[in-house]
């Protein structure tokens, strides 16, 4: 009876969290819609396992929804490139899932939390939408439900504080600006191709092989449009605001995975369909994205150290942060390419379990969590700001975390490019780091306050844990992460020779 | 036991006494005296890899795979071997003088300090017998963290700022300098491994070898070159026992050790004679041993004094890697157990001063050697060895450098090095000569704290006598060195 949905396994991980997310929108239970979600995650989790085993066996699975063919119906692609991340959004999903009960109960009001379980299924489905499409419209639809379910996610936050409100609008206006950028561009493609889907973008664009403005003028606004989604700098100023009035529990799960996702497609679409006009795409990746993602590293670093509200502090780091995925993608080769991904899996880790210890930090002080506020924290609640501590070394980048891992294949891909410019900034930025973070471990450890404390919740802790384990064992064990990335990146790469 | 099996129980036992000391925290008697015994165990076992070693024994143990080539191994080397004996050795008397000096001056969070205490003098060993360059550098950072609550111990504003100087500093530069230059290390040769003879020769572009040492040197900041040697001042806000073992023994002999390390087992003392890729750094460091002399003079504090003398010691262990002649690595390894010995003395001694009465400064020390006769003779005796004086161990470490720089036709390096033993005469000495000829009319309350006096006795005296038995050590350190 299982072999049914696992033949449609492609489909279900994006169709069943949104038809779930329908089903509890208007359940006024305060448990059930949570159990109901985690029920339907652990399903996705062997869904997405199957998906792993049936690449293994064949490598490409193109699912053909309702049996119509690529060029005229919708498809969804799963092959070495995205499984990876395919895997990682669903452990990740399933974890902070997990994690955000308690805490949803303690920002929103109870009778919401139908509500928020609902666009919360929502905003999963979609983004794994995005991990999968294989058709540029489809995107843009994924794109809007996702951004539509976070913004609504982010304005629960306003129970909490007004500003999650301005911040959810701010986001709506920008990220409107941006699908509009991106859909203009799919306009100009298919007006031009009179197709949707990416294999066949392809073969049809191949016909304009020296070139057409009009399609220049499509890529470019596919490629700003994304751009703004994803956060690249300077079109990032939406997240923010947005990262840090979410309710702690959203932040956890647009940090981690929301502008991954997107960064995926980002990549994807530059190597797989824009590659066929090379001089296009280098002059963008060495012109645009190169020079932006240096800035963004050094400036989302330089601002993230004059930030006293911590999840702000985190999001300028991750602004940062997706400037060093992007500086590795524009680097053109195998070796930048696998440590983008590898970067995206483990900032995906690192700012998850992050953002969910500062999150709980956010309840247990019952305020926004600024610098001196998490003063004593480290002797009052030892078991999470452990956790914290171990995060914040990862993301500094020592050996023994993946962060280490990250960061020695981006100086090995940069290396075999010669870019020592980008490494010396790299290196200078990675050192300013510490500055940032270990204010946050200063406050903690060295100041003694006395306050009432409570004991620390296992159901929260649990979590943040899992993550902070798994940061350190794929900083020994390291090999898991690097397969995936290299596989995306032979993916990637065998389209970009032929 | 086996070899691997002691390098394991020697890089855990400090561990333990960390978990010891907090299990027992409300017994102070017992809480203290698990760094004792953690002491006695490592040196026991340091003392058996030291033998083992002069008998051309492997000790050898690896872990896992961190990336291609690079394990998470540990492999005594020669050089290792001898720091640990100094680090293990002087940790029990440390240990001792700990307990003496922070109940003597009333410190607060004594379980803390000694946990994060035995901690560092974990990290400090798995340093001594890291098997390449990464795990190395783990235990590097590991050391700086782990010190930092001692340097920010008073928990006050000066602490705090002292402590963020510190630690940004260090870590700071190996982020920018260390990291990068062991990436390249990697990238160019494939390994990290520590090999004798090094593994950079045919391997890596002559022409950027000055660039690698300078990142080394600077990236390594615990070596405390000019102009990275602001922490160590400032890390002098800490209680004595600190200063005393881990910014005169464990950080900063880490520091120069590593630097040695990399220039004996990565770079290579031969590739770097061929392209003489170091010449430079002789300089750099000759001017920190003059600077810093002159700025020892200058401070009243005690302490303070006694922290720029280090920095102009420790470049003597940096001149003598960087000279790279057989003899000049001989006295630069001699040198990390001589200033060892007598500088803990010093430390010790001005922190039974503090701790007996409660004085600080050298003007302040008027008349008080008649006081403390004891602490005067010890002090003495370290000071003696410092300034290279036989027959005390510090002359022979010194003896080897000048040859050495005499072997690279440096005469200039030679004469630098006499008048830097002048400047030390002057500058420790002044306060044993203020504390017995000019007289104070001023009552000092003396408060009796044994335990802070006979420890800088114990390593003052050893000062002299090893000074006999210097070849014990000598001949590990040349049998690793390629002439």
């Amino acid at each position: 009876m299982f072999d049914i949905f696992l033949d449609d396994a492609a489909a279900l991980v994006v169709v069943l969290p949104l038809l779930i997310s329908a089903i509890i929108a208007f359940m006024p239970s305060k448990i059930w819609p949570w159990i109901i979600s985690l029920v339907t995650l652990v399903l996705h989790l062997v869904l997405s396992l199957h998906l792993l085993k049936e690449i293994s066996i064949s490598g490409l699975i193109i699912y053909e929804f309702g049996n119509w063919e690529p060029p005229w119906g919708i498809s969804f692609k799963i092959d070495g490139v995205n499984i990876g991340l395919q895997l990682l959004f669903s452990i990740f999903v399933l974890i902070s899932t997990f994690y955000s009960r308690k805490i949803f109960l303690s920002e929103i009001d109870s009778r919401d939390s139908g509500k928020a379980y609902s666009l919360w299924l929502l905003a999963i489905g979609s983004l794994n939408g995005i991990i999968l499409t294989n058709d540029i419209f489809n995107l843009f639809v994924f794109l809007e439900i996702s951004a539509l379910a976070s913004i609504s996610l982010i304005a629960l936050g306003a129970g909490q504080n007004r500003k999650a409100l301005l911040a959810a609008f701010n986001y709506l206006i920008i990220g409107a600006i941006g699908a509009t950028f991106y859909v203009i561009g799919v306009g100009f493609a298919y007006a031009m191709t009179g197709t949707l889907n990416m294999n066949d973008l392809v073969i049809q664009l191949a016909q304009y092989s020296d070139g057409q403005l009009a399609i220049f003028a499509g890529m470019s606004f596919m490629l700003i449009g994304l751009m703004v989604k994803a956060a690249i700098f300077p079109v990032h100023i939406w997240l923010p605001p947005a990262y840090s009035y979410a309710p702690s529990a959203v932040s956890t799960l647009l940090a981690a995975l929301a502008t991954k996702t997107i960064l995926y497609f980002f990549v994807r679409l530059l190597y797989e369909v824009f590659i066929i006009y090379p001089s296009y795409l280098s002059l963008f990746l060495d012109f645009v994205l190169y020079p932006l993602s240096l800035l963004a590293i050094f400036i989302g670093t330089l601002i993230a150290i004059y930030q006293d509200d911590i999840k702000k502090l985190l999001a300028f780091s991750s602004i940062a942060q997706i400037g060093y995925i992007t500086l590795a993608f524009s680097l053109k080769d195998h070796s930048g390419i696998t440590s983008g991904f590898i970067h995206i899996f483990n900032h995906a880790l690192i700012k998850g379990g992050l953002f969910m210890a500062v999150g709980y930090f956010a309840i247990l002080y019952k305020d926004r969590v600024t610098l001196s506020s998490l003063r004593g924290f480290g002797y009052k609640y030892p078991i999470t700001s452990f956790a914290l501590l171990i995060c914040g070394l990862s993301l500094i980048g020592l050996p023994l975390t993946n962060g280490f891992i990250s960061k020695l294949y981006l100086f090995q891909a940069l290396y075999t490019n010669q870019m020592y410019f980008s490494i010396a900034l790299v290196a200078v930025s990675s050192a300013l780091a510490v500055a940032y973070f270990w204010k946050i471990v200063e406050q903690m450890w060295f100041y003694e306050i006395k306050f009432k404390s409570e004991k620390e919740d296992a159901y929260i802790y649990l979590p943040i844990w899992i993550i902070t384990v798994s940061i350190i064992f794929f900083g020994i064990y390291s090999s898991p992460i690097i397969e995936f990335s290299n596989l995306s990146a032979d993916y990637l790469i065998s389209g970009y020779q032929n | 036991m086996s070899n691997s099996f002691l390098i394991i129980l020697g890089i855990i036992t400090p561990l333990f006494a960390a978990l010891f000391s907090y299990i027992c925290r409300y017994n102070n008697n017992l809480r203290d005296s698990f760094g004792i015994i953690g002491g006695l165990v490592t040196f026991l076992i340091s003392l058996k890899i030291f033998h083992g070693i002069q008998n051309n024994e492997i000790f050898q143990i690896t872990f896992f795979t961190l990336f291609d080539g690079v394990d998470f191994t540990f492999k005594v080397s020669a050089l290792g071997s001898i720091f640990s004996l100094v680090a293990s050795s002087l940790w029990i008397l440390a240990s001792i003088y700990t307990i003496g000096y922070m109940r003597g001056a009333g410190e607060k969070n004594q379980t803390r300090f000694v946990i994060f205490y035995s901690i560092a003098i974990h990290a400090a060993l798995a340093i001594a017998w890291s098997g390449n360059l990464l795990v190395l550098f783990i235990f590097y950072e590991i050391l700086t963290f782990s010190t930092f609550p001692l340097v920010g111990h008073k928990q006050n504003a000066e602490s705090q700022s002292a402590g963020r100087l510190y630690l940004s500093i260090l870590v700071g530069t190996s982020l920018i300098f260390f990291l990068p230059a062991i990436f390249w290390i990697w990238l160019e040769t494939g390994t990290l491994d520590f090999q004798d003879g090094g593994i950079l020769i045919n391997q890596f572009p002559a022409e950027y070898l000055s660039l690698l040492i300078a990142m080394l040197v600077f990236g390594i900041g615990k070596a405390a070159i000019m102009p990275i040697h602001r922490w160590l001042p400032a890390a002098m806000v800490a209680p004595t026992p600190v200063s005393a073992l881990l910014h005169a023994v464990a950080v900063v002999k880490a520091g120069v050790f590593s630097f040695l390390v990399v220039i004996v087992y990565i770079v290579g003392p031969e590739f770097l004679l061929q392209t003489k890729s170091s010449d430079w750094l002789v300089w750099l460091a000759c001017f920190t041993i003059m600077a810093s002399s002159i700025i020892a003079i200058t401070k009243d504090d005690l302490k303070a004094r006694l922290a720029y003398s280090t920095i102009s010691q420790l470049s003597y262990i940096i001149l003598g890697a960087a000279l790279a002649s057989s003899l000049a690595l001989k006295g630069a390894s001699f040198h990390i157990i001589t200033h060892a010995l007598g500088k803990i003395t010093l430390f010790f001694c001005a922190g039974a001063i503090y701790v007996t009465a409660h004085i600080k400064k050298v003007s302040e020390l008027k008349g008080m050697g008649f006081k403390l006769p004891l602490i005067f003779f010890a002090y003495t005796l370290g000071a003696l060895s410092i300034i290279g004086v036989p027959p005390f161990i510090g002359s022979w470490s010194k003896f080897y450098l000048i040859m050495g720089s005499i072997e690279r036709e440096f005469i200039i390096v030679a004469i630098i090095l006499g008048i830097s033993s002048l400047l030390n005469i002057y500058y420790l000495l002044q306060p044993v000569v203020i504390g017995f000829t000019q007289i104070s009319r001023r009552e000092v309350k003396l408060t009796k704290a044994p335990l802070t006096v006979w420890p800088p006795v114990i390593t003052g005296l050893s000062c002299l006598i090893f000074f006999f038995y210097a070849n014990y050590f000598l001949n590990n350190v040349s049998g690793v060195i390629v002439s």
